[in-house]
């Protein structure tokens, strides 16, 4: 699929990592132009505008920026890189930070992480005579004793119980503190790793990588449970008023980098919170809407949703209808078209408060509606992807096709979901909008984009004898509807670049 | 289950507990090294909240303790089943809710350490209490009372200034 492929050619491999040092003035200089548009990368001048730079990171990869900076710093500050290492994580890897704090007062610094002057000593254990551990309350003269810098002294036993538990139980690790209440000092990972056993060694390992991802502001975890990847982008906080920054992650999870949440084109962050929260809120009233049961409103048998379109026909009576707005299906592709549009009607009818109430009720419930149809179809349509599998090997066998021939199955029921997901959000994004002569183009495109998807919906749902024949017709209403996406895409994004979107609700 | 680290470390505790000498602190049961009751009496004779009161605290001990924190509460009790004849209640703090839980730093496991133990975790919630003179419950107290379904170790409180 073209846009995928261009995802991932922005996942560039490992090249940019010699320039790690002057990655923070990299960060800067983007920031003004929000990170997006002028690109200097010639490979992707085909960007379009709702798309965002971003990058994939391994865990190797994260282990590199990391040492590539401890480096860095322990050669300007003349430490060796453990002490850089603790230092760069008390503060949170901000390097600005770090070196006016040291130029500042040195002394300070370095005794509030514990290192003071000789951080290069090596961590042994101490028999004290007539030692009491003031952890397990007990002890003897025979036991090992470990204390650090700030002389906090306990059994080595009751010392590895207390970092196990932090580590396993609490996963902390770059800032776990002496056991002693009140003291601050932080254990440093040289005296962990001599206390700690070894099989928890990697799991402080890996903690430790966790928070430095968690402690950069241009690095996120992709959300994807077990997922071992992080992604690199320069989009930040101010900017997502402006800009949808969907990223793609190496296990081809899309996601947002903005708020993890799941890829929410064309739709703000900011908006899709206040969306959920709305949905959550009044679940009760939306509760029917997602049932998989609705009657046909000719003959009022029960008719269930068992795929993805939306076009119903009833099997008793024939009757067609849009599962959305329940009208005429006929209706549907036509001029008198309006199933996504909201109409909103003249002030005189909403002159009371109960009327008013009322009608934004029936405004929401119009968006919920849509929003939740098509929510419903993408699930439906995914639990349908096995089936796809099925339909591919049938297909294959009926009409002859190599397995290759087929595929065009597969393509279509991809942009299926894409579709599906862009149109579930569309309906929040046109929610919180307020109306002025952009809203008809965004409802042009929304409206386009629906019948292409309801269309090539139609066509995939089709028994299996008629695809062979149907092979060229899906194949171009699958670059229709791609198209349609791409184009709703880049001009609301275009437009929320530039801050010409109103809405009824503040951004932030 | 009190694991043998637990019932060592408590083992240690009982006998200086029993003896102590900290005034307004008592142990009342430990029959097990599960459960521990614990009274205990602000000092202050003169305190407008807590003169002349008496309160009672529950502490659970899980197999990890002290690594990990107890779970310590204020808990009621009729006057027939206390020593002196006189009721329990749940006494009146803006960090108290009204079903006993407490919300105090040391008791979360951040702020945890494993030096602490049952009779200064007793001094520190005493000392909580005579610090006080709001006659007042936590903001949220009664939906919290309401909905609350978990442990009160497994709680997240947020801890929103120094005194909480
Ligand atoms: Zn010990
Ligand atoms: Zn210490
Ligand atoms: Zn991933
Ligand atoms: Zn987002």
């Amino acid at each position: 699929m073209d846009s995928e492929d261009e995802f991932m050619s922005g996942a560039s491999s490992g090249d940019d990592f010699a320039n790690i040092e002057d990655s923070d003035d990299d960060f800067d200089n983007e920031d003004q132009d929000l990170g997006f548009s002028q690109d200097k990368d010639i490979v992707r001048t085909s960007k379009k505008s709702y798309e965002v730079d971003f990058e994939v990171l391994g865990p190797s990869q994260i282990q590199l920026q990391q040492d590539v900076q401890i480096k860095d710093v322990a050669d300007v500050l003349g430490q060796p890189p453990e002490a850089a290492a603790i230092l760069l994580r008390h503060l949170r890897w901000n390097r600005e930070k770090l070196f006016d704090r040291y130029m500042e007062n040195q002394a300070s610094l370095l005794d509030e992480v514990g290192l003071e002057e000789d951080a290069s000593h090596t961590p042994s254990t101490k028999k004290i005579p007539d030692f009491e551990c003031e952890i397990c309350m007990s002890g003897d003269s025979d036991v090992e004793t470990y204390a650090l810098k700030c002389g906090h002294r306990y059994c080595v036993d009751c010392y590895t119980q207390y970092l196990a538990s932090k580590i396993r139980d609490d996963g902390e690790a770059a800032r776990i503190q002496c056991p002693t209440s009140g003291c601050k000092r932080i254990v440093d990972s040289k005296s962990l790793t001599f206390l700690v056993e070894d099989n928890l060694k990697s799991r402080y390992r890996e903690l430790i990588n966790r928070t430095y991802v968690d402690d950069m502001e241009n690095l996120k975890w992709c959300p994807a449970p077990e997922c071992i990847y992080a992604i690199s982008c320069s989009v930040r906080k101010k900017d997502l008023a402006k800009i949808v920054p969907t990223v793609t992650c190496e296990c081809k999870h899309p996601f947002c980098f903005g708020c993890a949440h799941e890829d929410h084109q064309p739709c703000p962050c900011s908006l899709i919170k206040k969306w959920i929260q709305k949905c959550e809120d009044d679940s009760e009233t939306a509760h029917w809407i997602s049932a998989n049961t609705k009657e046909c409103p000719k003959c009022q048998s029960t008719i269930e949703k068992n795929g993805g379109c939306n076009h119903m026909t009833c099997r008793k009576c024939k009757h067609e209808f849009c599962w959305m707005c329940m009208g005429l299906w006929s209706e549907h592709g036509t001029s008198w078209y309006n199933c996504n549009r909201f109409e909103e009607k003249s002030g005189n009818d909403a002159r009371d408060a109960q009327a008013k109430s009322r009608q934004s009720l029936e405004r929401y419930l119009h968006y919920y509606n849509r929003y939740a149809n098509h929510d419903q179809s993408n699930r439906l349509e995914k639990d349908n992807f096995a089936k796809t599998e099925k339909k591919m090997t049938l297909l294959q066998n009926q009409s002859g096709m190599s397995w290759i021939e087929v595929q065009f199955l597969e393509t279509a029921a991809k942009t299926l979901q894409e579709c599906r997901q862009t149109l579930k959000w569309t309906y929040a994004f046109a929610f919180y909008l307020a109306r002025n002569n952009d809203t008809i183009m965004f409802e042009d495109n929304q409206k386009d984009l629906e019948l292409a998807t309801e269309n090539l919906s139609e066509m995939f749902e089709q028994p299996v004898e008629q695809l062979s024949a149907k092979k060229l017709d899906i194949l171009n209403k699958n670059t229709y509807c791609s198209q349609r996406r791409v184009t709703l895409l880049s001009d609301t994004a275009e437009l929320l670049k530039r801050g010409k979107w109103t809405f009824n609700i503040s951004l932030d | 289950m009190a694991g043998a680290f637990a019932s060592r470390r408590l083992q240690r505790e009982l006998p200086k507990l029993q003896a102590t000498t900290s005034p307004g602190i008592k142990l009342v049961s430990a029959t097990d090294l599960q459960e521990w009751l614990i009274d205990i009496q602000v000092m202050d004779s003169a305190h407008p909240l807590y003169a002349g009161q008496t309160y009672r605290l529950r502490f659970r001990f899980s197999g990890k303790y002290p690594i990990e924190a107890p779970e310590v509460m204020f808990i009621r009790a009729t006057a027939a089943s206390c020593w002196d004849q006189k009721p329990r209640s749940i006494p009146m703090h803006p960090h108290i809710y009204s079903n006993g839980i407490i919300c105090l730093d040391l008791l979360d496991k951040a702020g945890w350490s494993p030096v602490q133990n049952v009779e200064s975790v007793s001094m520190s919630l005493q000392s909580m209490l005579a610090g006080n003179y709001k006659n007042e419950r936590p903001e949220g107290d009664e939906v919290f009372v309401r909905t609350n379904t978990q442990r009160p170790r497994d709680v997240n409180f947020e801890f929103h200034d120094d005194d909480c």
